[in-house]
């Protein structure tokens, strides 16, 4: 029986204290989390460009954010004349809702292997350290991120100006795009778990580095996953959407005051989600040593290192790379990334299927690799034609 | 390593110098041709240098100067010759400090000096009449009480003009070119415009 034990045995008030009592701390913990990643991302990346960033507001200028907030608050709010004004209100929120949504699924902390199952004690109740662990899981995150993408569709389309508008034509493009590579490199963890619950995903990373999916999954699922992450929040290298050199803003061009502050949130704490998605599908979640007193702080802590490691890689992207172009973007997307993620996991679910049929070694991964030879130089002729009438075409231009 | 190459060089980035200089708590000697605002300067014997041409603002891209030239009265003149300057006045709101005027000048009446760090509450401080552009019976400024002044900022007033070259002709290095200022008299050469002779003098 898959799900959270604190709602096994019916549910009663304290349950509901409870369950009430991680959502109000997960909301804090996401945006005081939020609030210190924009700080982080600035410091960082004025680092990296030999600057010094914010250190005004407060220590080290940790209070920037904060600063900002309040300045946001008491901006004028203006909304253009050709604006729809329910769609233009509506998209900022489903933007932050989706944002807040997707982090519900993602355990963070309790100690998992042996005989524990990552559960903790509170008010002597047993249950996870997550929100919700839904059967469907995983999924949830998906269906969050292509919820989001409305929120940037509805707001160039309902922005009535043009620029906006290209910005959320090229974000929808993008979004769909890079969704089938980060869906299937979720599905390489699925299969690998034999499960969509983001609990049972790490309940099956447990007891080592090398149960790791990022290991055993062969490390192209997570390398495939991280760029395909990084395109779908629409960060650089792949923030086209936003694009200041060309779209002034992209899809918040005409957004101001506390509306515009709400795509801001969004968008860093879906950096946030994403690098805690990552540690959940990859890394073994809250994995890690534990050593002396406070055992259950210490998987928490693993879990919160982890997590700052992939913020800290999701600002040095954006340091070093440049933006791609669209086409690039495109090819990247279409013709590497999906046919590399197709491979990889139509090969580890002939693995896992073999080793649960017992099939014979030598036939199995004989016929694989006669189809892979005959799926890759399909692949190749067929990217060679569409190169071909590319380059022509680039030719005419 | 190829594509990954850029990411080893942002971050050895995070070990380096910071180049910033963050400017109201640390500020940096100024180059010895900063551009300030304007001052106007008087001959050795007390006399304006400037005879109201108006060449100073029609050169003037951001049309910031207004300038009106009277006949000098017979008795009292103001500057040597027939004119001089009756109406002198810059508007800093629209000053991009370029110097074209100073360039322009036929009597090198017009200066910039060091000065920068003011700021007006109402945009008629902005504008500077003749009163306060004039410079003072010892050759320096006049400081406005919206003036933020530095040590050394009020006698650098016509660095420029200290070029001996101004027109990069190496030529006329060292060769004194310009007429003697009220407070300074005669100004000694800068160094000159010789490739190398003038490195470091700018800091």
């Amino acid at each position: 029986m898959t799900g959270d034990p604190l709602y096994l045995d019916g549910v009663d008030l304290t349950d509901v204290g409870i369950t009430i009592v991680k959502v109000l701390v997960a909301f804090t913990f996401l945006l005081i989390a939020t609030m210190f990643m924009v700080w982080f991302e600035r410091k960082l990346i004025s680092d990296m460009q030999n600057r010094i960033g914010p250190n005004v507001a407060g220590p080290w200028g940790l209070l920037q954010t904060f600063a900002d907030g309040v300045k946001f608050f008491f901006k004028e709010d203006l909304r253009p004349e050709n604006a729809d004004p329910l769609v233009f209100r509506l998209a900022p929120y489903i933007s932050a809702v989706t944002a807040f949504l997707s982090f519900a699924i993602v355990p963070i902390g309790g100690s998992f292997g042996g005989d524990s199952s990552g559960t903790v004690t509170i008010f002597g109740r047993e249950t996870y350290l997550q929100v919700a662990d839904p059967p469907i899981g995983i999924l949830l995150l998906l269906a969050m991120s292509s919820v989001a993408v409305y929120g940037v569709m509805l707001a160039g389309w309902a922005s009535g100006s043009k620029y906006p508008l290209i910005g959320s034509v090229r974000a929808s493009a993008q979004a769909i795009s890079y969704e089938a590579a980060l869906g299937m490199a979720t599905v390489v963890v699925v299969v690998l778990a034999g499960t969509l619950s983001t609990h049972g995903i790490v309940a099956a990373q447990s007891g080592g580095f090398s149960r790791w999916f990022l290991v055993s999954s062969g490390i192209v699922p997570f390398i495939v996953f991280l760029i395909a992450a990084t395109a779908e929040l629409n960060r650089p290298p792949f923030d086209l959407v936003e694009a200041e050199q060309e779209l002034v803003g992209g899809f918040h061009t005409e957004y101001s005051s506390i509306r515009f502050a709400l795509f801001f949130l969004a968008e860093f704490m879906n950096v946030i989600t994403m690098s805690a998605i990552m540690v959940t599908l990859f890394f073994g979640g809250p994995a890690g040593p534990i050593f002396f007193g406070m055992t259950w702080l210490w998987p928490t802590m693993w879990f919160l290192l982890k997590v700052l490691a992939f913020l800290f890689v999701f600002v040095w992207f954006r340091a070093t790379l440049p933006r791609l172009r669209y086409d690039q973007l495109m090819h990247l997307g279409w013709k590497l990334l999906i046919p590399l993620i197709l491979f990889w996991l139509m090969f580890i679910s002939l693995k896992e299927l073999r080793a649960a049929y017992d099939w014979n070694w030598v036939v199995t991964y004989g016929a694989a690799l006669v189809a892979l030879a005959i799926g890759a130089s399909l692949l190749v002729v067929a990217l060679r034609a569409g190169d071909r009438a590319y380059q022509e075409e680039l030719e005419e231009v | 390593m190829g594509y990954l190459d850029g990411f080893r060089v942002t971050f050895m980035k995070l070990f380096e110098e910071r180049v910033t200089t963050e400017y109201p708590k640390e500020k940096r000697p100024k180059p010895s041709r900063f551009h300030g605002r304007h001052v106007l300067n008087r001959y050795e014997d007390g006399m304006e240098k400037c005879i109201g041409c108006e060449l100073c603002a029609g050169v003037c891209p951001a049309q910031c100067i207004y300038v009106r030239g009277a006949d000098n009265p017979e008795a009292d003149p103001v500057s040597p010759g027939e004119r001089y300057g009756y109406v002198y006045e810059i508007n800093y709101l629209r000053c991009i400090h370029c110097d074209l005027c100073v360039e322009a000048c036929p009597t090198e009446a017009i200066t910039e000096s060091k000065l920068f760090e003011f700021s007006f509450a109402n945009r008629a401080d902005a504008i500077y009449t003749k009163a306060e552009l004039v410079v003072d019976d010892e050759g320096l400024p006049r400081r406005q009480p919206w003036e933020l002044w530095h040590k050394g900022d009020d006698v650098a007033t016509s660095g420029w003009m200290r070029a001996t070259a101004s027109a990069g002709n190496p030529d006329y290095e060292n060769r004194i070119g310009w007429s003697g200022e009220l407070g300074y008299g005669v100004r000694t050469p800068e160094k000159g415009q010789h490739r190398g002779t003038n490195s470091g003098d700018d800091h």
